[in-house]
């Protein structure tokens, strides 16, 4: 079997290269999915925020409502290799040669291609959080950004974690297309070692498996996390003749300031 | 109740002309109302008869069309300060409960105190307590509002009223949702609010509390307010044809 052995002569003779590769992937996707969904959090509560009755930032959120807009549009409608390529050699274009450094700006442009999807992912979200949390929120007295802040975000992000994660995983992926600006992630040090060894398929079958090893185990984590975060549908009573010791419990956790 | 504002002496909610539009439907046409500090007033009628956009429109959840609404005397729209501050003023207790479902049931009546009254955690936190004891949830503050049944988390979410120490309560049909064994829980702890003086207003079908426990009773029809008058009257010889028509039909006389 020449193939596995060739197989293994790779992953023996470049698994510094590769390792690098994996490391690169997954910290510019990670980050990227980070500052993605930072964007797309701002980005939906800004656009789902009452028109204020003031005549200037009525104004001033219409015209930052269009600029979202056409945000979210431009991104998701064109492929992230060619923005990488505009928006890498749009800056060396517009500096007269000065170029980026390399992985801030792989980072960049995922993040701002993130950030569109995940705007669309969190405008869903709060959309589908029933009025009612508004109603209840406002009705003490809650301003719009507490209201966000303290009750709606925080379900928004339980509601969409599954979108996130999926985003994650695509991310992980889709770095490869960083390649065209010479970011070293996984899929450029792939080409490296390919012009090296001139095994093109042996060298991509393991470029394959380190990129399913990544997004299988991100998944399996990242649904493990869900998990945990659904909780319990049913609560013990405190104080019960199942429990007599938690009525403890109930005087501790009135008193004690614990966060 | 502690904050009480004691130098007004007129009535504490009033609404003069008040209407209400939705688009080409008139919801409220002309609505004049005022209740008197420690007042228990029920609101009854037919089903979009306006009595839940009357009840929404006292804390802006609705904006009036037009006429005005006061406070203390004080216009709702122009004259006051805040209206976050004043909504903390006027609780609510809504027909679907709208307890914050990422937050247990003593959270839910913290973070408003904390956050809107700007009263420290602890403060927020006993004053809380006292309520969640006082409508019975005590052994439920650590509960998620989806681990509670519907009388619990009305009861929750009178008690996330209640901290809030406001000066008049609305409720909006409290009972509808629940169960029919639910009913009787919430209804007697609206009870015991009415006996400790606290201003209410209630849009209610439970016409045993409109009888029993309120000062006044307001029979709401096709927007227009037809008969303000004591349960004494209301019930037993009511002025207008219409409000016999209703009570006889609620009442299956």
């Amino acid at each position: 079997m020449q193939f596995f052995r060739d197989v293994a002569n790779i992953a023996i003779k470049y698994y510094p290269d590769l390792l690098r590769g994996v490391g690169f992937t997954l910290l510019i996707s990670l980050i990227s999915t980070v500052i993605g969904l930072i964007i797309g959090l701002l980005a939906g509560i800004i656009r789902t925020a009452p028109e204020s009755k003031n005549r200037f930032i009525k104004t001033l959120q219409r015209i930052i409502n269009i600029i979202i807009a056409a945000y979210v549009e431009i991104f998701r409608g064109t492929p992230m290799m060619v923005q990488a390529m505009v928006i890498y050699w749009g800056y060396a274009f517009a500096t007269d040669g000065v170029t980026l450094p390399l992985v801030p700006a792989g980072i960049f442009i995922v993040s701002i291609n993130t950030g569109a999807y995940m705007a669309e992912i969190v405008r869903g979200g709060i959309i589908s959080i029933d009025k009612g949390q508004f109603e209840g929120a406002a009705a003490i007295g809650m301003t719009h950004w507490q209201t966000m802040f303290h009750v709606v975000i925080p379900q928004v992000l339980r509601n969409i974690l599954p979108s996130v994660s999926n985003e994650f995983v695509i991310n992980i992926k889709d770095t490869s297309v960083l390649n065209v600006i010479g970011v070293t992630e996984l899929y450029y040090f792939a080409g490296i070692i390919k012009r090296q060894n001139f095994q093109t398929f042996q060298t991509y079958f393991v470029v394959c498996i380190l990129y399913f090893i990544m997004t299988y185990t991100i998944t399996r984590l990242l649904r493990l996390f869900e998990k945990k975060l659904a909780g319990k549908d049913t609560y013990v009573i405190f104080g019960s003749q199942t429990a007599p010791e938690a009525e403890i419990h109930i005087d501790k956790g009135g008193a004690v300031p614990n966060d | 109740m502690t904050e009480r504002n004691n130098s007004h002496s007129g009535p504490v909610i009033e609404l003069r002309n008040l209407r209400k539009r939705f688009g080409d439907h008139e919801v409220l046409l002309d609505i004049n109302l005022s209740v008197n500090r420690g007042e228990v007033v029920t609101i009854i009628g037919s089903s979009g008869s306006g009595k839940s956009t009357m009840l929404r429109c006292i804390n802006l959840l609705e904006t009036p069309t037009s006429g005005e609404i006061l406070y203390n005397g004080k216009n709702i729209q122009t004259e006051i300060d805040s209206l976050y501050r004043y909504r903390a003023r006027v609780g609510m207790v809504f027909q679907q409960f709208n307890l914050f479902n990422n937050m247990t049931a003593l959270e839910n009546c913290v973070i408003g105190q904390v956050k809107v009254l700007k009263r420290s955690r602890d403060e927020a936190r006993a004053i809380a307590m006292e309520y969640l004891d006082k409508v019975g949830m005590k052994q439920f503050i650590n509960a998620k509002p989806a681990q509670l049944s519907g009388g619990q988390k009305q009861r929750v979410a009178i008690a996330r009223s209640l901290s809030m120490s406001p000066e008049v309560m609305l409720f909006d049909e409290p009972t509808s949702a629940l169960d029919p064994e639910m009913v009787g829980e919430v209804l007697s702890v609206m009870k015991s609010l009415a006996q400790s003086g606290l201003t209410m207003l209630v849009v209610t079908h439970e016409m045993s509390f409109a009888r029993d426990v309120s000062d006044r009773v307001v029979f709401m029809d096709k927007g227009v307010i037809e008969e303000d008058n004591t349960p004494e009257v209301i019930f037993n010889h009511p002025e207008k044809e219409r409000t016999r028509e209703f009570l006889a039909r609620v009442l299956g006389k």
